[in-house]
């Protein structure tokens, strides 16, 4: 009687409700994801190999994580800049634009990506004004870039948002009364102290614009070997019915997936054991 | 209602929680389970209770097995720690709770419930709080309030886990003597969990003491600080003196100083002698077993307090003994100490 | 304190949307105690920088956050309205737009009450029990924030399209799941199937089971603790990710793009038409359309700033209670 009895718990229903989110998690997530990898061991080595590095992927895959990186830096730069701005100073309209940040999260990405082409074309509010600086955004690789610098901003922003707001003011006073002026204060103790946060927020801002689709094919122009992203060659791939194609991109995205998924934990960890939790 | 709990033995992965634990409770018995944090106390509680299952042994409430019963069919009245009141119930619908999720058919109408609900706030003196939400009250009032709710279901046995732990001093003093009248007044047979020694003492009418899992000692407040059955209950309840001592043949030393005491039965080898403070016979240089100079007094009430260095032995020991205060010491003085009562137990290490 | 330590567990995977929101659930005391903190820290120097640079990190907060931001939001409305108040409604009446409407609806309705459902049950498996693997399970469960939408909506092409696992199969029965709803709700399913679950499972963790074992002990039923004591408790936090659920599911484009066929009238979901519509240089329907998106999205951010003051106040009295 007592072995049985051993592994009940005090609450009911554990052996119900994980059955039912291990069924529903492998109806809705394990077994597709699941089928996408089986479908690429159809393919050979060679014949994997051969398309992720025809001129057409590698392309693609270039502009998309190159693009995603380039945007991912500035996100990192600016949105540390607007974290400073929205909880260190006190401005009009601050919890305004905090809100706001939000916007790239909440927006749908299709309305994102006509809103972006729309204003950034030949005739657009700021399409026309750099048209006349010679600088043409909509339909080049610098229309990716801006779309995916506007999907990206939330996560630095969000990431490091709490941190900051949750750092000890002594160290600050401590660095002051240490003799050390603000720009030290300022580098030398506190973004120190950020790098994790700073570090995820950037990991994210990047995966996020790796697998960008909506927000990015109106304004990219979509040529390929130029301005064609890896999401984009997947869809064309499969209108093609080249499932096999369409499948080794998606294997290689997401895998660099999970890469940044590992990357963010262990940095989180190593976030947690740097600063212990109060 | 009794209780019997045989061979309980509790792992957490390979840490024994508890280890082989046999306890018996009388009806209408208020029992201490008294410990070290981390002595299995509050597991043994929980297992009584039917919100935690051990490895081995067997529970019976009144005769009857309880492990093949949940919590919800035991009729055990548990109060938290912390309370764990409903945040989002009024206190009249905390008491009201377990009266309110009966079967149906044996369910009261809501004009009984009503009642027995203004009954028990009665009998807690809160019944002018019933429409506040717990985050509205003091802690001793939450913890009334808590034991209220437990008492709705007409518990057939009452467990709470340290009632007093989160509470203030003063509170704390005040509600162990309601609940002790309490107890006197409703007679439930109870267990509470405490760490705290006075508590233990003052409020149950039996203690058991535990450690790493095992239980040390059952017996009466007095029992168990009077007559310790080990080093580890002697060292944990009332202040003692340890003193490590060597016996051999019916003879106590310490270090090459003979003391002048009977070894009690106690095992050759490697000992320690207990002794409480205030169990020293203070007298002049040279009267007694242990000698040494008295470095500080501090007195307060009836008592004096005295740090004193003992001279003979290994090293340097310091003891602190408590002395009625018609023979004042003096910093400097070399006095002679006597144990009048004391335990000598084999060294365990 | 608790947004960091909820922020930076080990067991966080790649966060997306949720991620923000499990941050914000946890942020808002911690923000507000830590807004009064700044606003004495702040009128000492000692923590500010000099005028101007205080004032050139304002500006190029602003502006950046009005150019990338706030421009694109206002162009949507301004395009809608470009052509007069009767054009814009006269798109929305289009039948196209309708069944596009009444599509979107649909499947946001399905998505979010199977989300709803298994949300919740997993959360009550993650957060009331221990046991191992919890951190991988719920790895498993974010899984779908770090996968691009494309591929959320390919993997179901390869189970059940013409070349897929399943095609051949589903052709000779005659059932369709692939370029008709089934297919569409799968890949919403998919894309939003962490919001709920993550939503709830920080909160129910924080919790504890010490209410809900109250409860048991106190004779009370699985069902009836659930219902009585644990979901008025978690209300607030339910409410928060199917909102966030629904936004996404109503706004969903690539996934639902690559499996619904673009069948006018029939397989397009607003996202879907406003493509179509913008690449047949239909810019004032297609805006229309976009606009009750955007409006949609405004109405989420200010339901979910209002929640988060809810749940602010949700936390206040079991921080007392401490």
């Amino acid at each position: 009687m007592s072995t049985a009895v051993a592994r009940r718990t005090s609450l009911p229903g554990f052996g119900l409700t994980m059955g039912l989110t291990l069924t529903w998690l492998s109806v809705i997530i394990l077994i597709p994801l699941a089928g996408l990898f089986l479908k690429t061991l159809e393919l050979s080595p060679g014949q994997f190999w051969e398309i992720l590095t025809s001129r057409r992927t590698l392309n693609a895959l270039k502009i998309s994580f190159g693009l995603s990186f380039a945007a991912a830096c500035v996100n990192l730069v600016m949105g540390t800049i607007i974290v400073w701005a929205l909880v260190r100073y006190r401005f009009p309209g601050r919890r305004l634009f905090d809100a706001i940040v939000d916007i790239p999260f909440a927006l749908p990405t299709a309305v994102a990506g006509v809103a972006l082409t729309q204003l950034f074309a030949q005739k657009g509010w700021l399409g026309a004004p750099l048209a006349e600086l010679g600088i043409k955004v909509a339909f080049t690789p610098i229309g990716i870039f801006l779309a995916m610098v506007f999907i990206g901003i939330p996560f630095v922003v969000r990431t490091v948002q709490p941190v900051l707001i949750d750092l000890d003011p002594e160290i600050e006073e401590a660095a002051a009364s240490l003799g050390a002026n603000r720009w030290h204060t300022v580098f030398r103790v506190i973004l120190p102290s950020l790098i994790p946060a700073l570090l995820t927020g950037f990991a994210l801002a990047f995966a996020r614009a790796v697998g960008e689709y909506g927000s990015v094919i109106f304004i990219a122009g979509n040529l390929p070997n130029v301005s064609e992203i890896a999401p984009l060659l997947i869809v064309i791939r499969l209108s093609e019915f080249r499932y096999a194609d369409a499948t080794a991109i998606a294997v290689v995205m997401l895998l660099a997936a999970f890469v940044i998924i590992f990357a963010v934990n262990r940095l989180q960890r190593w976030a947690q054991t740097r600063i212990p939790a109060h | 209602m009794t209780i019997e709990v045989k061979n309980i033995v509790k792992k957490f992965g390979a840490f024994a929680a508890l280890d082989n634990v046999d306890l018996k409770v009388g009806k209408g018995e208020l029992l201490a389970l008294l410990g070290p944090s981390g002595s299995g106390k509050t597991t043994l509680l929980r297992i009584i209770a039917g919100l935690d299952w051990p490895d081995a042994g067997e529970v019976r409430i009144d005769g009857e097995d309880a492990l093949g019963h949940g919590a919800s069919e035991r009729h055990v009245g548990f109060v938290f720690q912390h309370y764990a009141l409903f945040r989002h119930m009024t206190v009249f619908e905390n008491v009201a709770f377990g009266l309110r999720v009966q079967p149906r058919a044996v369910r009261k109408d809501e004009a009984t419930i009503r009642a027995r609900v203004k009954e028990l706030l009665d009998l807690v003196q809160l019944d002018w709080l019933a429409n506040r939400y717990p985050s509205q009250l003091s802690g001793g009032q939450r913890q009334r309030i808590a034991l209220a709710r437990a008492l709705a279901i007409e518990p057939r046995i009452l467990l709470l886990d340290e009632p007093f732990g989160a509470l203030d001093a003063k509170v704390r003093k005040e509600l162990r003597q309601w609940l002790r009248s309490l107890h006197s007044e409703i007679h439930v047979t109870s267990i509470f969990v405490t760490h705290d020694q006075e508590e233990a003492l003052e409020v149950a009418n039996q203690v058991v003491v535990m450690d790493k899992g095992r239980i040390e000692q059952i017996g009466t407040p007095g029992d168990v600080y009077d007559n310790p059955a080990t080093a580890f209950v002697h060292g944990f309840i009332g202040e003692s003196i340890v003193l490590p001592v060597e016996v051999a043949g019916g003879s106590v030393r310490l270090g090459d100083r003979p003391l002048n005491i009977a070894a009690d039965g106690a095992a050759s080898g490697a000992s320690k002698l207990f002794v409480r403070r205030h169990d020293m016979q203070i007298g002049p240089a040279g009267t007694g077993s242990l000698e040494g100079a008295v470095r500080h007094v501090r007195s307060f009430g009836p008592i004096q307090r005295a740090e004193v260095a003992l001279s003979g032995g290994e090293g340097k020991m310091v003891i602190e003994i408590d002395a009625p205060r018609d023979r004042e010491l003096q910093a400097g003085e070399i006095i002679s100490l006597q144990p009048r009562r004391y335990r000598i137990f084999a060294a365990q290490d | 304190m608790s947004t960091q330590t909820s922020f930076v567990t080990p067991a966080t995977p790649l966060r997306t949307y949720a991620s923000t929101a499990d941050l914000a659930i946890s942020s808002p005391s911690a923000r507000r105690a830590s807004d009064r903190a700044r606003a004495v820290a702040v009128s000492k120097d000692l923590r500010s920088e000099p005028g101007p640079i205080r004032f050139i990190i304002i500006a190029l907060a602003i502006s950046f956050l009005t150019i990338f931001v706030v421009l694109p939001l206002v162009v949507v409305f301004a395009s809608a309205f470009s052509k007069g108040i009767s054009a814009y409604f006269a798109a929305l009446a289009e039948p196209e737009a309708l069944s596009a409407i009444r599509l979107t609806l649909l499947v946001a309705a399905i998505s979010v009450g199977l989300n709803l459902l298994f949300g919740v049950i997993a959360a009550w498996a993650i957060a009331k029990f221990d046991f191992r693997g919890k951190t991988f399970l719920i790895t498993l469960i974010d899984l779908p924030f770090s996968v691009s939408p494309v591929i959320s909506g390919l993997v179901f092409v390869l189970l059940f399209g013409a070349q897929g696992y399943w095609g051949t199969w589903l052709q000779a029965h005659n059932i369709h799941i692939l370029f008709a709803l089934p297919g569409i709700a799968l890949a919403t399913i998919f894309v939003t199937f962490p919001f709920v679950a993550r939503s709830l499972i920080p909160l129910m963790q924080e919790q504890g089971t010490q209410e809900e074992e109250a409860a048991i002990s106190l004779g009370a039923s699985g069902l009836q603790t659930f219902f009585r004591v644990t979901l008025p408790n978690i209300k607030w936090g339910l409410l928060y990710g199917v909102l966030l659920c629904n936004a996404r599911a109503m706004g969903e484009f690539g996934a639902v793009s690559v499996v619904s066929g673009h069948i006018r009238g029939e397989t397009n979901t607003m996202p879907l038409l406003v493509e179509i519509l913008y690449n047949e240089y239909q810019f004032v329907a297609s805006f229309a359309i976009a606009s009750l998106l955007a409006m949609l999205a405004l109405i989420t951010l200010v339901v979910k700033t209002v929640l988060e003051q809810r749940l602010d106040e949700g936390q206040m009295p079991r921080d007392e209670s401490k």
